[in-house]
Order: C-alpha cells, then sequence, then structure tokens
C-alpha cells in the first residue's frame, strides 16, 4: 500500500482545564486509505485523540500536521451514542450536515437516499429514533456521517453498545463500506477482536498519561472474509494485541 | 457512492410501536371506563353527596356553609352576573399569558446567546417573582392610573399584575430547556460548523420545548391566579369587573352561595386552561418525547 499520510500528530499533548493530563507526547501518523485501530483501558484518552483530530478540542501542546490543506470538509465522526435527533425522521437526521451546509431539501434528497440505501435502512426513512433499535439508531449515525462524502472517518467505539452478533454484522459490513468509498478510518474500540478484524494497524495505549505503546499490523489483505475470525492468524493477532494491551496497562492499578 | 446493498440483520429488527387502535366510540368508551376515569369520580361523587347530607343534617345555614346542590341552583340563576364578569378575567389571564409566553421566551434566548444579557438580568427576574404580588399591586393600579386613560387603565394593571406572575416559570424553563442540550448532538452540531443561529434553530430549540412546555402548563395556572389576585387588590365595580369583584361582593352581602359558584367557575376556567395546554403538550411532542409516549404494556 502506498503510504501517503492523511495526517501525523506529533508531540500532541492534551490537559483538561481540571488539570488531567489525558495525552502526554502522542506520536502517531494515519496513511491515506488506511484502517487504523486505537485500542486501550477505558478512560486512557482515546476519545480525547479523536476529538483533537476532529478539531472539536484544543491542543494543549504539540501540532497536528495536515497533508490537506482543508482536511475539515472531507471529515466524518461517528461518535460513541448514535446522537440523533429524536424529534426528526430517519431522513432529516441523515440529511442534517447537508442541510447546516445550505443544501436545499430537493439537491439533498438523492444523496439521503443512497446513505439510505448504502446502511440498509430503505423504508425506514420516516420512523423517528425511539422507534429503532440500537444496531439501526447506529446506521443511521454511519448514513449521516456518510452522506459528506467524506474521506476521513473518525469513529468512537461506534459498537461499544451492541451485542456480539449486531457487532459482527455492523463489523463485516463497515469494511465492505470502508474498501469500496475509499475511506481512511480511525477507529476506536476496546474490543480486540473488533480491532483485528478490522484494521491494517492495531495502535495500542497505554494510560496515565495517554501515549501510543506499541503497533501491531495486521498483514491480511482486504477484503477479509467472515471465516478469517476463525483462522490461526487471527487468534495469534489477537494474542498479540492482548500482551500489548496486559504491558500497557501493568502498574497501573 | 456505489450501490452495494447492506440488509440489517435479523438482531435488528424494529420495534413496532403500533397501538391496538379501535374505532373512535370504542376507543371513547375504554378511556371512559378506565379506571383513572372511574376511581376520582367516584371519589368526588361521595364527597359531593357528604357534603349535601352533612349540611342537611346539621342544618347548617346557607350564609355559612351552602350545600353543592344550592351552589348549582346559585349558578344557574346568577349565570347572567357572573359569566360577563368571568370572561372579563379570562381575558385577563389570556392576555397576560401570551404576553408572559413572549417575553419569557423572547429574553431567555436572550440569556442563553450572551452571558452579559445573562448576568445583568437574571437576577431582576428573579426578584420580580420573589416579590408578592399583592404587595406591589395597588404601585402598577396607581402608575397605571397615571398614564392611561381611566377606561384601560385597570385592565392593563391587571394584565402587568398576572403577567409578573405569569412570566418567571416560562423563562426558567425555557432557559434551562435552552442549556441541556446533548453534549454529543452539540458536537454534531459544530463538526459540521452549523452557525450560531443553525444551531439555535435546529438544535436548542427543539431541545427546550419539552421544557418551555412544562413551563407553560404552569404558567397557565399561574396567570389566572394572578389576575384574580389583583382583581382582589384592585377591588374596582362597574362594567368591566371581574369574577374576583363578584366575590368580594358576595362576601360583603354574605352570598357565600354565589361566592361558591365563581370560585366554581374559576376552577372550571383552570382545569380548562390546564387541559387545553396538555393537549396541546401532547400534539407537540407526540411522536418523539419521553413524556408525551405511550408504553406498550
Ligand atoms: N471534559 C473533560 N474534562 C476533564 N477531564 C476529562 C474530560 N474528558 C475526559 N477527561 C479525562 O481524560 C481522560 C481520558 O478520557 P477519554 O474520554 O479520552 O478516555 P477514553 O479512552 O475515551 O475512555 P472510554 O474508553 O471509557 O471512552 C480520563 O481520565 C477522563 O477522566
Ligand atoms: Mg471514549
Amino acid at each position: 500500500m502506498p503510504q501517503a499520510p492523511v495526517f501525523h500528530l506529533h508531540q500532541v499533548s492534551k490537559a483538561y482545564s481540571n488539570g488531567v493530563v489525558a495525552l502526554q507526547g502522542l506520536n502517531f501518523t494515519v496513511n491515506r486509505g488506511e484502517f487504523v485501530s486505537l485500542v486501550g483501558a477505558s478512560g486512557c484518552g482515546k476519545s480525547t485523540v479523536l476529538r483533537l483530530v476532529a478539531n472539536l478540542l484544543n491542543i494543549t501542546e504539540g501540532e497536528i500536521e495536515w497533508s490537506d490543506s482543508e482536511p475539515q470538509q472531507k471529515l466524518a465522526f461517528v461518535f460513541q451514542q448514535p446522537a440523533l435527533l429524536p424529534w426528526a425522521t430517519v431522513f432529516e437526521n441523515i440529511r442534517l450536515p447537508l442541510k447546516l451546509a445550505g443544501m436545499s431539501r430537493n439537491k439533498s434528497r438523492t444523496k439521503v437516499q443512497e446513505a439510505i440505501h448504502l446502511v440498509g435502512l430503505t423504508g425506514f426513512e420516516s420512523a423517528y429514533p425511539r422507534q429503532l433499535s440500537g444496531g439501526m439508531k447506529m446506521r443511521v449515525s454511519l448514513a449521516r456521517a456518510l452522506v459528506t462524502d467524506p474521506q476521513l472517518l473518525l469513529m468512537d467505539e461506534p459498537f461499544g453498545a451492541l451485542d456480539e452478533l449486531t457487532r459482527t454484522k455492523l463489523n463485516h459490513d463497515l469494511l465492505r463500506l470502508a474498501q469500496q468509498q475509499h475511506w481512511t478510518v480511525l477507529f476506536v474500540t476496546h474490543n480486540l477482536y473488533e480491532a483485528v478484524y478490522l484494521s491494517h494497524r492495531v495502535l495500542v495505549m497505554s494510560s496515565h498519561p495517554g501515549q501510543i505503546v506499541a503497533e501491531v499490523p495486521i498483514d491480511v489483505a482486504y477484503p477479509r472474509p467472515e471465516d478469517f475470525r476463525l483462522s490461526r492468524p487471527f487468534h495469534q493477532y489477537c494474542d498479540r494485541v492482548a500482551v500489548e494491551l496486559t504491558q500497557a496497562t501493568q502498574g497501573q492499578y | 457512492m456505489s450501490s452495494t446493498q447492506i440488509k440489517p440483520s435479523e438482531s435488528e429488527t424494529i420495534q413496532a410501536s403500533e397501538s391496538p387502535r379501535g374505532n373512535f366510540w370504542q376507543i371513547l368508551v375504554r378511556r371512559l371506563t378506565s379506571i383513572e376515569i372511574i376511581a376520582p369520580l367516584v371519589v368526588g361523587v361521595l364527597f359531593l353527596v357528604s357534603w349535601e347530607l352533612f349540611v342537611r343534617w346539621s342544618n347548617t345555614p346557607p350564609y355559612l356553609l351552602p350545600g353543592p346542590l344550592l351552589v348549582i341552583q346559585t349558578l344557574w340563576r346568577d349565570w347572567a352576573i357572573l359569566l360577563p364578569a368571568l370572561w372579563i378575567t379570562f381575558q385577563i389571564t389570556i392576555v397576560a399569558f401570551l404576553a408572559a409566553i413572549v417575553s419569557g421566551v423572547v429574553l431567555s434566548i436572550l440569556l442563553t446567546l450572551n452571558k452579559w444579557v445573562e448576568y445583568s438580568l437574571f437576577p431582576y427576574a428573579v426578584v420580580l417573582q420573589t416579590t408578592p404580588i399583592v404587595a406591589i399591586a395597588p404601585l402598577i393600579i396607581i402608575w397605571t392610573r397615571q398614564v392611561l386613560p381611566p377606561q384601560s387603565s385597570t385592565f392593563v394593571a391587571l394584565v402587568i399584575c398576572a403577567w409578573i406572575i405569569a412570566f418567571f416559570p416560562i423563562l426558567s424553563n425555557t432557559t434551562l430547556g435552552l442549556n441541556s442540550v446533548d453534549h454529543t448532538l452539540k458536537d454534531v452540531f459544530q463538526l459540521y460548523n452549523a452557525s450560531p443561529w443553525q444551531t439555535l434553530l435546529y438544535l436548542r430549540l427543539p431541545s427546550a420545548l419539552p421544557y418551555f412546555l412544562g413551563g407553560l402548563r404552569i404558567s397557565g395556572g399561574l396567570a389566572l391566579i394572578g389576575a384574580v389576585v389583583a382583581e382582589f387588590v384592585a377591588g374596582t365595580g362597574g362594567q368591566r369587573s371581574g369574577i374576583a369583584y363578584q366575590i368580594l361582593m358576595a362576601s360583603y352581602n354574605l352570598q357565600i352561595a354565589r361566592m361558591f359558584a365563581a370560585i366554581l367557575l374559576i376552577t372550571l376556567l383552570g382545569i380548562g386552561i390546564f387541559w387545553s395546554l396538555t393537549v396541546l403538550s401532547n400534539l407537540l411532542l407526540g411522536h418523539w418525547h419521553e413524556s408525551a409516549l405511550k408504553r406498550e404494556n
């Protein structure tokens, strides 16, 4: 794979206003078309990293170097919670980014329909969020992210609240979409099976302060079939990540 | 985008939310015979019957405590006096209520948009709320008489008094609502570079709607109370006097049954206002907010 960086974190530190130092001297690069996972214990600063990259937080020290001049426009974020407007239909929720960008309802209709189609929610356009299951809400959230034709997708434990079966299914769908749409993905999870199944590279974080302590490349070609999860290499990779994770959290508690 | 489609799995099936429906009359009959209607009705009837029996057996004179039957008779007889008076009070209530809604909402938007406005004005809103209306009503009446012609000055003074009471719940509830926006949704709006105006229109105002409607239900009743209290203080007679004046006169003349009839009318009006606001609230929130959703089973 060609190594064209999309962005690079250079000695990034983040201290919250209450004095908590969430991240210290963080360095890593995400390349074009790459699927990178960030794993680590709860509270180690994974969400903080994503929020810094999305410019939802200010950096305390260091910088994020973008290879593109206008990264914001090509960036989408899928949050830990579906974060849907409860008073708006599925259609209106997915249209939100286009509406905020000033696109008319008529112009945005085909784009929204396409996004709905891609995540498999055709027929649910006029349902309200409360009528949907957790997995379907996450699909709406995903559709809202991809309606803007993003190139970089930041995902913060998007499937954390779902059961294993739904999670597996959505993992599979996400991987297909990422391949099709040539997304670059930075994916946060604390499920290492998910991380190994999805990623080119798994970054392991330690906590207090948050740092990247290991990088595990997963050298398995895409598309990865479902039964990759049952194969020996898969389990070997999982073991490696698990070992790194244990080391990262040793002596912490 | 290409068009490979992905189907939701079995585990993601929709939770159907269609409620069992019959035709209109079946629903009405089911509603009316439900325990929520029957139970309070039985209590009410028992209370009224015991009241009537007590008044008869103890020979209590009607100028101390009239029985419910006498109250109803009086209401029927004095209809022509009481109804126009109630109409005046109703007008005062409505005008004050509308003024409270407009001023409360506009001010709460200003408060949330600008910290300076909040710091400089909110304490005075609290002062306005905590000052007993009975104490300042005479002042308001005197002042309005100074600036307005006598035909309209009383009406305006009463509206101002009722407005002062009704205004605060709307202000404080709407402000609370505008500030209780879900954090992640704020992030979504920030991520897509929403302008402050868009954030207000598409996020803050809809988020505040349930709180605003809650304030509305409190305010509606308070506007009525404010109007009645202010009428008591004003104590004006003549053509445009409200229901409180009728109560006042009835008490001077020991027409206690008429007093009861007037109180009954005010109560009914209050219930009517509350009920309409509840219906409005359910209409506006029906399809999305927890407070208005009917749970199955
Ligand atoms: N707004 C905030 N103000 C102060 N401290 C914060 C704030 N947000 C997070 N923190 C602190 O920063 C650290 C990292 O938090 P962060 O949310 O990034 O962790 P995380 O790895 O995403 O955890 P999880 O897996 O539970 O989501 C934590 O110790 C947390 O207490
Ligand atoms: Mg997190």
